[in-house]
């Protein structure tokens, strides 16, 4: 989080990890597509020549979060490729939130934990603390054959801490309440920490209902 | 371990300065083709004033007005004022006392202000007349002159100067996009590499450290061995020393049966001092202090040598040796007890593993191996062809599978425990054989099929110089 008092300018940062091929940059062409113009920026892509993510994409957004203030949210992906760990790391560094993208086949359940442990740790390594990162879990992909059903993904929601959510990015189902559903948890924590109403004025609920009324989401729905 | 930090810049892919993501010259050539398309003058602003692309035509005007004394000074002022117009909401217009205008435009990206750009001087189109604060600026005005400097000044529309600003900040947006994306790829290639690399730093003095470890246990492995096997043998050879002179009778005449028990001590203290010995050997080969007596030798004497040594073994056991010796084998420098024990340890173990009724082939050839070009670059000229001898030793046994051959020669390996009970054997023999071959800059390869025996090759080099 960068906040510049002088420009009342508040920046966010939200990175989307997962394993490779979950719909990571699936996601954020979605929120491009379905975000109002205003608001949204280019999406940069950093990508390797057949269409995998090399460094990271860049989504920024920019709303008008009322008394003056600009928020600016930068969406990052990182690479889901094993090999690429030193670049997850980097990118990973200074998140004010995660969206972990898993797949929701059966046949990645492995690749999704293998992927959420290497954040866990990821996280250890860039000095934050895995249990006080907010991180919300979309599962993707639940257009595809044989993937975990609902009851099961309910059933281990409930089980779990984080927040939920199901997803199918390349329709654009799911995405937008992930990601409001993100910021509001960062938000939180961003408020906890640096008491953002007290500074600029921006009361908590309003902020959220705002963005959420800019991003065109009605309510966060898991 | 903890992440080496990226800056700010790189963390939330910021751009702090205009001049760090856009090409100075590219800039200025697309303001000055702009220039030419619009004949409108264009320049581009840092956050902090500095200019960083110009493309403009002093207009009779402005020459006009500047060779004036008091038009000079309202001109500085007002450039100065324009220059220094930082708009916030969108663009904005200033006027001039000429009757043109400027249009200042800020330069946003991402959501932040970096700078801005001025059009103008450009006259709206609606203008007609020499406007009177221009007369008034200075008094030697003249206004026939006036009119007629103006002439040249660009007419523009109100909703054509709009296009082309909106149009210059898509450009412009698009030119920023292009650098920043260029920017953050490099920057994020030399962080990644940077990243890496110290991760591997971190790795590689985890290894290093595991490897002394592992090297300094080796040492106390070695030294343990070296003193067990020490403090072993002095008893043991007592333990021999005196079962033989109880079995010559220097103590007095045996019994059959004492005579017997006798034998059966000294043969298992032999064994034990035999297996002791090898320990020893084994140890000495892996520490490399084990001293080679070479002299010169004949593979095929060596071979037939081998075969009289086993012959009595064989017969005893039903097996028949047969041996095959190329005429014209060069000549070997080795230790001789060394490589008799090597030979002897194979054939040991094929007596051992052929069934009654089976056979011992013993095979001395030469060969050639080409060394020195491992990956064929430059092959031609780097390849050194060098004559060999290769001593092979094949049994009618039960073969040894595939995936056990390369183990058979580590220490205490056996192919399956039951075969130790069956044949005897500490497992030790195929481990100190392959390190005296190597010891003598040669191989050892086993080749077998399960079921069809097993051929042992010992592979050395022939004699650096036949006359030596």
């Amino acid at each position: 989080m960068q906040l510049d008092f002088k420009a009342k300018e508040l920046t966010i940062k939200l990175v989307y990890y997962g394993p490779a091929l979950s719909g990571k940059t699936t996601n954020l062409q979605s929120i491009h597509e379905l975000v109002s113009g205003e608001s949204r920026g280019r999406l940069m892509t950093l990508e390797t020549k057949d269409d995998r993510t090399l460094f990271f994409d860049l989504l920024p957004l920019t709303l008008q979060a009322g008394r003056g203030v600009q928020v600016r949210i930068k969406l990052f992906t990182v690479p889901g490729q094993v090999i690429h760990n030193a670049t997850r790391r980097l990118v990973l560094q200074g998140a004010d939130g995660v969206a972990f993208i898993a797949d929701s086949q059966r046949g990645e359940t492995k690749s999704n934990a293998a992927a959420f442990v290497n954040l866990r740790q990821n996280l250890v390594d860039n000095g934050l603390d895995p249990a006080r990162m907010p991180l919300v879990i979309q599962f993707n992909k639940r257009d595809m054959p044989d993937i975990r059903t609902d009851a099961e993904i309910d059933d281990l929601a409930r089980k779990g801490k984080e927040p939920v959510y199901k997803a199918v990015a390349l329709r654009g189902q799911g995405v937008l309440e992930t990601l409001v559903g993100l910021l509001e948890i960062a938000w939180k924590r961003i408020e906890r920490e640096h008491q953002l109403s007290e500074k600029l004025g921006l009361r908590e609920d309003v902020v959220i209902d705002e963005l959420r009324g800019r991003l065109g989401v009605k309510a966060a729905r898991r | 371990m903890s992440g080496a930090a990226i800056g700010a810049e790189l963390e939330l892919a910021e751009v702090a300065r205009l001049e760090d993501i856009v090409d100075r010259r590219a800039l200025n050539e697309v303001c000055r083709s702009f220039f030419e398309l619009f004949s409108i003058s264009l320049r581009v602003f840092t956050r902090d004033g500095v200019m960083l692309a110009d493309a403009h035509e002093e207009r009779e005007i402005c020459r006009y007005v500047n060779s004036l004394g008091d038009g000079r000074r309202a001109c500085s002022a007002l450039v100065t004022e324009v220059k220094r117009t930082d708009p916030v909401d969108g663009p904005v217009v200033h006027p001039c006392f000429t009757g043109a205008e400027y249009r200042i435009v800020p330069i946003v990206y991402q959501g932040k202000r970096l700078g801005r750009f001025v059009l103008g001087p450009y006259l709206p189109a609606e203008t007609r007349e020499v406007p009177r604060k221009l007369l008034v600026i200075d008094s030697r005005i003249d206004p026939e002159k006036a009119r007629e400097a103006l002439s040249d000044m660009p007419r523009v529309r109100q909703e054509t100067v709009d296009r082309i600003g909106e149009h210059l900040s898509r450009t412009l947006d698009l030119i920023l996009f292009s650098g920043h994306r260029a920017f953050l790829t490099s920057h994020m290639h030399v962080a990644s590499v940077r990243e890496s690399f110290r991760e591997l730093a971190e790795k590689n003095q985890r290894l290093q450290e595991a490897f002394d470890r592992l090297k300094e246990l080796d040492r106390l492995k070695s030294n343990f061995l070296a003193t067990v096997s020490h403090e072993l043998r002095t008893p043991l050879t007592s333990i021999i020393g005196y079962s033989d002179m109880l079995a010559t009778g220097i103590a007095g005449e045996m019994n059959t049966e004492q005579q017997e028990f006798v034998e059966t001590i000294r043969n298992k203290g032999d064994h034990l001092l035999a297996l002791i010995t090898s320990l020893l050997d084994l140890n000495k080969l892996e520490q490399g202090s084990m001293r080679l007596h070479r002299e010169v030798l004949d593979a095929g004497a060596l071979v037939l040598d081998l075969k009289k040594t086993m012959a009595p073994a064989a017969a005893k056991k039903g097996v028949s040796i047969e041996t095959t010796i190329e005429k014209g084998l060069p000549k070997l420098h080795v230790d001789p007890v060394r490589i008799r024990q090597v030979l002897f340890n194979i054939a040991e173990n094929a007596l051992k593993f052929s069934p009654p009724g089976g056979t011992v082939k013993m095979i001395a050839r030469s060969a050639e191996s080409v060394s020195g070009a491992e990956d064929g670059f430059g092959a031609v000229l780097l390849a050194v062809p060098e004559r060999r001898v290769e001593i092979g030793i094949i049994d009618s046994g039960m073969g040894i599978p595939a995936e056990e051959q390369e183990k058979i020669f580590d220490a205490f390996y056996q192919v399956d425990g039951g075969s130790t009970r069956e044949h005897g054997g500490t497992g030790l023999g195929l481990s100190i054989v392959k390190r005296i071959v190597e010891a003598h800059a040669g191989t050892v390869r086993v080749e077998s099929e399960p079921g069809r025996g097993a051929a042992f090759w010992v592979n050395l080099p022939e004699l650096d110089d036949p006359s030596g």
